[in-house]
């Protein structure tokens, strides 16, 4: 057990639960990364940080997601299935750009082959620095996003 | 390893100039004989390292092709100019291995294959204008790429009852995207054609423009979960390049975290085996595993990736003799878990009815395709670039290499099961005797004109760095990841097995889409 996790994720769980009365379906989308953000977005279910039992549940569908997770510059030949996986996801929904390469562009940026930041293209809430961010700061992340929503429900 | 007189003799007679650089044959030739020359080096066992061209058309007036081939241990690289406009010969009906390379050409270059069974583009979609080479020396990557619509057009199979399945680019799964398109009949697969490209980011190309010191920050960004031998790869081919030498003690530590990043991604492969195959308490036990020593790799350098260790000349993290003995202690302890773990995976009946006799690979596939790594090694074709071109401390370390003959899930799963003791060993063995000393050497002087060449045995197997040198940065960086040489062997392997199995068939060919797409 990692007690940072325990700790931030009961305080997620009950946002979560304030918030949708079940558990927060999340979309992970690859724009474009080296593949090292999807080594902690994997180790995000592994048994010891469990993201899972705290109402986070990593969805199959964007049709089914609250969130999509997206990582990576977005290449030129993932611009168009990153705005269906965006057009595919029912509203309201939030987007959080995990990493260097989504929320600015990394090291490829200037590249031929790079569109750009996740911003370019679509609408983010939160931005997740780190290359790759540990597993605790993307539930960080998560839930600053989970606070816009709520900042939004009260207006 | 010492040169074939007989074979020597053969390619010196159609060679323009033969030269010995150190581990290396280079070896000149013209167009007309650049396709024999490597065929009569492939028909006597050698094995198609990298195929490549560069564009030499400022200094030799032409492209220059690059065949890097392994001869029982002897490294032989054949160049031949390529003119602009005229198609060069394709290698493909005679080195079957030669596929992907000559279709990454194309798109990169410019340069047509004459009698390539397949010449559609490989990672510039069909929406990039065809009159665009990326990494010809005068393409310009400030301005704007058209998006021209043009249709892609996938192999179709026909027949009563035959179906398509596509899957992708965007899973169900935490995975990379990649295009997948079955063929069906009924739940057999007849045949399967995997896209990819999706995460092409053009890395070759930004190494010409990164200074050295830069450039290994984007080596460890070209698959993440390989950073470490990416990283370990660059910094080789830069030191060859300018005839410096890491310290032995850095060659320890390169050794160490080498083996620590194999350990993280063959624990992922086995218990994701095990997960596929529903078999969820090995799988649950097989990541905790893996944490742990991602974990252990944070504590041990401050990056759970391993990143920023290698640096030009050395290391950047030494390991103190503290740290060394709670290393030592760790290992102990997670030694004895995985022991546990492969027990109870390997003792399973429901496991093994899964894993035997599925998505299998024959040997003759396996190296006509020129696959390499556990892939290659599962279906007993018997490579190791830790023993056949060590490098790092390698020289000094004894170990096993584990080979299997059924070419299935469960070949590749016990390979890997057996490398691990392997790490662990080599672990222990370079902590044992790490010499004292300095764990860097200065990076100066003034880069060889001639080419450098570096391979690395990464988790998935055999990784190349080629490199021509500039000043203050890569002329031209060919990378090779080891996934470019094994996606082809997954299309062949999954052939008549039934569709549920294919995540299983894939997940034990364990492939980077973002090594092989650069
Ligand atoms: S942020 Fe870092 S780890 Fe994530 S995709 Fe980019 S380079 Fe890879």
């Amino acid at each position: 057990m990692d007690e940072s996790t325990e700790q931030l994720g009961k305080q997620l769980q009950e946002r979560i639960h304030q918030l949708f009365g079940r558990s927060l379906g999340i979309r992970e989308v690859d724009a474009g990364s080296c593949n090292g953000c999807e080594v902690e977005v994997n180790a995000l279910t592994n048994a010891i940080h469990d993201i899972e039992r705290f109402g986070m549940h990593i969805v199959a569908s964007p049709r089914h997601a609250d969130m999509l997770l997206v990582t990576g510059a977005v290449t030129r030949n993932m611009e168009m299935p990153l705005i269906k996986t965006y057009r595919a996801t029912p509203s309201p929904k939030m987007v959080v750009a995990m990493g260097s390469c989504a929320a600015s562009g990394g090291p490829f940026l200037s590249s031929y082959a790079v569109v750009g930041p996740v911003d370019s293209l679509i609408p983010v809430d939160v931005y997740i620095p780190g290359c790759p961010p540990r597993p605790q700061a993307i539930i960080h992340g998560i839930m600053v996003a989970l606070d816009l929503l709520e900042e939004a429900n009260n207006r | 390893m010492s040169f074939n007189d007989g074979l020597i003799r053969k390619i010196s007679s159609m060679a323009e100039r033969l030269e010995h650089r150190g581990e290396l044959l280079h070896v000149a030739t013209s167009r007309d004989q650049f396709v024999d020359l490597v065929d009569i080096i492939h028909k006597v066992g050698g094995r198609l390292v990298s195929l490549h061209a560069t564009d030499e058309r400022a200094t030799a007036e032409s492209f220059m092709m690059y065949a890097i081939l392994d001869h029982d241990g002897c490294l032989i690289e054949v160049v031949s100019p390529v003119w602009d406009g005229v198609p060069f010969q394709s290698l493909v009906p005679r080195v079957h291995a030669a596929n992907w390379y000559e279709r990454e050409i194309q798109d990169m270059f410019g340069l047509t294959p004459h009698g390539h069974p397949d010449p559609r583009p490989l990672v510039l979609y069909d929406d990039w204008p065809q009159d665009t080479f990326p990494l010809r020396k005068d393409f310009d990557s400030s301005i704007d790429i058209p998006r021209i619509p043009r249709e892609y057009k996938y192999r179709h199979m026909e027949g009563d009852g035959v179906f398509e399945i596509p899957v992708g680019p965007v899973h169900a799964g935490v995975i990379e995207p990649g295009h997948f398109r079955f063929s069906v009949a009924g739940e057999p697969i007849m045949a399967l054609e995997i896209r990819l490209g999706y995460v092409h980011r053009g890395v070759e190309k930004l190494s010409e423009t990164m200074p050295y010191h830069k450039g290994v920050i984007l080596a460890e960004r070209i698959s993440g979960d390989t950073s470490a031998a990416h990283s370990a790869a660059y910094c080789q081919s830069v030191e060859q390049l300018f005839e410096i030498k890491a310290p032995e003690r850095a060659e320890y530590i390169r050794t160490i975290i080498l083996e620590l990043e194999r350990l993280y991604n063959h624990l992922g492969d086995i218990s994701g085996i095990a997960l596929d195959t529903a078999f969820a308490v090995p799988a649950a036990d097989g990541y905790v595993l893996r944490e742990r020593v991602l974990e252990l790799n944070e504590w041990l350098t401050g990056s759970r990736l391993l990143r920023s260790i290698n640096t030009i000349g050395g290391v950047n993290k030494d390991i103190d003799r503290d740290k060394s003995a709670k290393l030592l202690s760790h290992l102990v302890d997670l030694r004895l878990q995985f022991e546990r773990l492969s027990s109870t995976m390997m003792s399973s009946v429901s496991m093994l009815d899964r894993v035997e006799g599925t998505g299998i690979l024959s040997k003759e596939n396996a190296r006509s395709l020129g696959c390499v790594g556990p892939i290659a090694r599962a279906s007993g074709v018997d490579i190791d670039t830790r023993r056949d071109h060590p490098y790092a401390a390698y020289p000094d370390m004894s170990f096993r290499i584990p080979l299997q003959k059924s070419g299935d899930v469960y070949a590749r799963t016990v390979v890997r099961i057996d490398e691990v003791r392997e790490s662990f060993a080599i672990i222990e063995q370079a902590l044992d005797r790490i010499p004292n000393g300095s764990i860097c050497t200065e990076f100066t002087g003034a880069p060889i004109k001639t080419t450098a060449l570096s391979l690395v045995e990464a988790s998935r197997g055999e990784l190349m760095h080629w490199m021509i040198g500039e000043e203050e940065k890569p002329f031209r960086h060919k990378i090779r990841d080891p996934s470019f040489c094994n996606w082809l062997g997954l299309e062949l392997a999954v052939r008549g097995d039934i569709v549920p199995d294919f995540p299983l068939v894939n997940k034990s060919f364990s492939l980077s889409y973002a090594g092989n797409d650069l």
